[in-house]
């Protein structure tokens, strides 16, 4: 299984061969399931000119907001951009180009990109701003409109356990993008919480099968929360 | 007297029935969650890739990977499932959820909706509401019947970028529940002390009143 292990030991190794104006697919909702380490590699590197593909854009000082007071990111596409200050600067004074995607119709671009299908028609967005300039077609009666697929230089994901050859098993809603995410990139890199040896995981329990995966690494994650809300009492 | 944020909240949940499949969006949609009738079970899908959403964690269960699509820390109901954000997506799309409750700007007689833009504000994003709009059978939109000078929310036409087309069958507001049928808003009952003709002032779209006058008031 020699030449399986996809293990990483350094966050160099594990984002080598990123540079200016390329594609980046993330994983994440809001800074639940993101790859920090990743992330901040990606600061360390300093590339710039990036286009990201991620449902939201961190907060100021955390996840992919830290990638912003550098400009390092040329274009967002998102389908949720609230809460973060400096992203707002830069998108209102034109220095940050934004796609507004409906949430949907970007995991199923992500999921569609993995599996080789470069569009897709979805009755999501028809009549509104995110139809024009787009492709109509009517199916049984309904319009839908032709939404083209993404794929990524990289994949950067997040998620709960791996093998050595890169089989991933994700935890709640930390899973969300993820698996998506980590079929779309030329090269994906994971970010796990903990490394197994090969075997230990249950065949069974595999969300993404280790061919989509190439490189791992060991991450320490701070996992912030956005909003605690308690049970009253 | 109008209905406050928890009336409404209370009759949108006298449309819950047992065994329906419901996602609430932000804001007054969420308290529909507090009123779910004592005689019935119903699952809430949480677009982040969650269905049945439990309470809101104790502190000793919080939990960063375990959010709702608000972002608050929530925990997973008996029963509950989790999976990809595709996934989430395709039971939105396919039609599977009974039941979608959001928020509005604007709507109009051709059952169009306005949520997510104000152009000249800053924009936020749609995050979901497009596809549930899209998605769903069963969509009811809760909001103020009119904004906070006196302007109606219950248009001829939406003013606003659209959400989505021809697909609100049904509005409950602080005055009325109406239905959207044929081009038009059919008025189907009034909050308690409001009268028809307040209503009819507030709605700048076509209203129609029932066949025999009589609109009953909302019982919460």
């Amino acid at each position: 299984m020699r030449g399986f292990n996809k293990v990483v030991s350094s966050y160099q190794e594990a984002m080598a061969g990123l540079s200016d104006n390329m594609t980046i697919i993330a994983g994440g909702f809001g800074l639940c399931g993101i790859p920090e380490g990743l992330i901040k590699e990606i600061e360390n590197i300093g590339a710039k000119g990036l286009t990201v593909v991620s449902n939201n854009c961190g907060i100021d000082d955390f996840g992919l907001g830290i990638l912003l007071k550098d400009k390092q990111i040329k274009k967002m596409v998102s389908s949720y951009v609230g809460e973060n200050a400096e992203f707002e600067r830069q998108y209102l004074s034109g220095e940050l180009e934004v796609e507004l995607t409906p949430q949907g119709t970007l995991a199923e671009k992500m999921r569609a990109g993995g599996a080789g299908i470069p569009a897709f028609y979805t009755a999501t967005g028809v009549g509104t701003p995110v139809a024009e300039g787009k492709e109509v077609k009517q199916f049984n009666g309904r319009d839908y409109i032709l939404e083209e697929s993404v794929t990524g230089d990289f994949a950067i994901v997040k998620a709960w356990k791996a093998d050595k050859i890169g089989n991933l098993i994700y935890r709640d809603t930390a899973m969300n993008f993820n698996p998506m995410a980590a079929t779309a990139g030329k090269v994906t890199v994971a970010e796990v919480e903990e490394i197994v040896e090969v075997g230990e995981l249950d065949p069974n329990h595999i969300h993404t099968p280790g061919i989509y995966v190439n490189r791992i690494i060991q991450g320490s994650f701070e996992k912030r929360i956005e909003k605690i809300t308690l049970a009253k009492n | 007297m109008s209905l406050n944020r928890d009336q409404i909240a209370m009759r949108v949940a006298q449309e819950l029935q047992d065994g329906y499949y419901v996602n609430l969006g932000i804001g007054i949609p969420t308290l529909v969650a507090n009123y779910v009738p004592n005689d019935i079970d119903v699952m809430l899908q949480s677009e982040n890739g969650l269905l049945g959403i439990g309470p809101y964690p104790t502190e000793d269960q919080v939990d960063a990977d375990m959010i709702n699509a608000g972002k608050e820390t929530v925990t997973a109901a008996v029963g509950a499932s989790i999976f990809s954000s595709a996934e989430s997506f395709a039971m939105i799309r396919g039609g599977h959820v009974d039941l979608t409750v959001l928020g509005a700007f604007e709507v109009d007689q051709n059952g169009n909706i306005a949520s997510y833009m104000i152009p000249g504000k800053l924009v936020k994003g749609m995050g979901g509401a497009m596809d549930l709009v899209a998605g769903a059978e069963n969509i009811i939109v809760t909001m103020t019947h009119a904004d906070k000078h006196g302007n109606s929310k219950l248009l001829n036409h939406c003013n606003l970028p659209l959400t989505g087309v021809n697909c609100v069958k049904r509005i409950v507001t602080d005055l009325a529940v109406l239905d959207i049928k044929e081009g038009a808003f059919h008025l189907l009952e009034r909050a308690p002390g409001v009268s028809v003709e307040e209503i009819q002032q507030k709605t700048a779209g076509q209203l129609i009143l029932p066949q025999n006058g009589q609109v009953p008031e909302i019982s919460v």
